[in-house]
């Protein structure tokens, strides 16, 4: 890595820039997701809109792959740096005396999420592609059939209780995450003042009702199916 | 109190070095950490064996030279003090206790419990100073107005003593509590300001050049820190360095 990035602190804000916006991406994955457990036909709609819109497709959605990539490479990086810079371990390490489980493994959840990514990509976003781009029917409905295929899509993936379990496990990983990386966002581009606590607070609440709301979701069309 | 101690003797830099156990027996609780240590290398002194290594001076918790990793925290499980200051009286009768030196490629053993802690001089050396001319002119800094919230930001910065504990107890080996504390105690003053970019980027780079970790914001280094050093100061050192790097 050679210039603004060769130095630790620009590391730091890139790590916690890219987290923000995954951060905001994950309300309005959620928020959409949502709509499902209300109204079938406007989770379709909304789905065929997100998966059709052109500026959402070709502008905002490789933006989204390439926050998530550099996420996790940086991630990994700075991981293995940080490795390096103890060359010889402690007999007796106490870290629990001074910092959170969820700060001290930040790398452990992340490895969590990104098996979680994969499957739901290969769930989800590479049948998408598949039927989208390879296929090329953007209709967004079955051949044969009525309606929008989405809902249904959505429903079939979490019949499988294996399936559901992974998910809920991960969504789980991904609160620990957050409980530690919501905060430390906002201290790494140098926000810590009065408003501190309140972030704090903010973070703690957003780590736990955003991937509950995951939970629920995968949850109710489990048992609804 | 009877104690078992696991010490690392390490007998130079080169050398692999390795844990050893000793026992200790009537020791005072009353008795501060550094000086059941004194007892302990004694009798080692007195059976023709080498004493074991370890930094210490003023023995009032305000040199920062004492530096053990003692049960796996630096300076002890108490908060808020050095290793002098810590007392026996912290451990029970039977305890074994770990004793280890500072661990970070950035501070080399050179031997037993003693680092080299030369790249903390090295990053003062790269920015934290104010430059100010000594010709016999100089301004009384009482006439310069300094509010005094920025004043006692300042001064708690300025009360790092540059131990290592932040570096010691960070899972990354990070050195940002230190190096923040050395630009917030000057970025926060006017006389600090002329120079506050060049210091920031200047002491940031030296700081990656002796091979500290990244900070990951796990917050251990306030937790282990013997003067109470903030976490805002890093805060305050990432504002400094993205100042001085993109305007």
């Amino acid at each position: 890595m050679s210039g603004f990035l060769s130095s630790s602190i620009a590391r730091k804000v890139a790590m916690s820039l890219s987290a923000l916006f995954l951060i905001i991406f994950l309300v309005i994955h959620l928020a959409v997701n949502l709509t499902s457990l209300f109204s079938e036909d406007v989770f379709n709609e909304m789905s065929h809109f997100m998966g059709t819109n052109p500026l959402i497709q070709f502008a905002m959605q490789p933006v989204l792959i390439f926050g998530v990539v550099f996420h996790f490479v940086m991630g990994f990086i700075l991981e293995l740096r940080n490795k390096k810079a103890r060359n010889v371990k402690y007999a007796k390490f106490n870290g629990a005396a001074s910092a959170s489980w969820m700060s001290r493994n930040m790398v452990v959840s992340g490895a969590v999420i990104l098996a979680f990514i994969v499957l739901h990509f290969i769930d989800f976003w590479i049948p998408e592609i598949n039927t989208k781009y390879i296929l090329g029917d953007m209709s967004g409905v079955l051949p044969g059939e009525e309606g929008y295929r989405y809902f249904e899509e959505l429903q079939h993936k979490f019949v499988n209780p294996l399936r559901v379990g992974a998910y809920v496990v991960a969504f789980i990983l991904l609160g620990l995450h957050l409980a530690h990386g919501f905060q430390s966002a906002f201290q790494s581009i140098g926000f810590n003042n009065k408003y501190t606590k309140c972030v704090k607070n903010l973070g703690t609440i957003y780590s736990i009702v955003i991937p509950l709301g995951f939970i629920i979701i995968a949850l109710c069309h489990h048992f609804n199916h | 109190m009877n104690l078992t101690l696991k010490i690392w003797r390490q007998k130079g830099p080169q050398d692999k070095g390795q844990m050893v156990e000793y026992k200790v027996t009537d020791i005072s609780e009353h008795m501060s950490f550094l000086e059941m240590m004194d007892v302990l290398n004694e009798s080692l002194v007195a059976k023709d064996e080498v004493p074991i290594a370890f930094d210490h001076d003023c023995r009032e918790g305000i040199c920062g030279m004492c530096s053990l990793h003692i049960n796996g925290e630096p300076h002890g499980p108490d908060r808020g003090i050095t290793t002098c200051q810590l007392h026996m009286r912290t451990f029970k009768d039977g305890d074994t206790i770990y004793i280890e030196p500072w661990r970070a490629k950035a501070f080399p053993v050179i031997k037993d419990l003693i680092v080299d802690r030369m790249a903390f001089e090295r990053i003062q050396q790269a920015g934290g100073y104010i430059s100010v001319n000594t010709s016999g002119n100089t301004q009384d800094a009482n006439a310069i107005p300094i509010s005094k919230h920025n004043a006692d930001l300042s001064m708690d910065a300025a009360a790092c003593i540059g131990c290592g504990a932040c570096v010691a107890s960070c899972k990354n080996s990070s050195a940002m509590l230190f190096v923040s504390a050395k630009v917030s105690q000057f970025a926060l003053l006017p006389q600090g300001k002329i120079e506050a970019a060049d210091r920031v980027r200047n002491m940031v780079k030296q700081m990656d050049e002796e091979g500290f970790g990244n900070c990951t914001n796990t917050g251990a280094c306030e937790v282990e820190c013997p003067k109470g050093i903030s976490l805002e100061n890093i805060a305050r050192m990432n504002r400094e360095y993205l100042k001085a790097s993109i305007i």
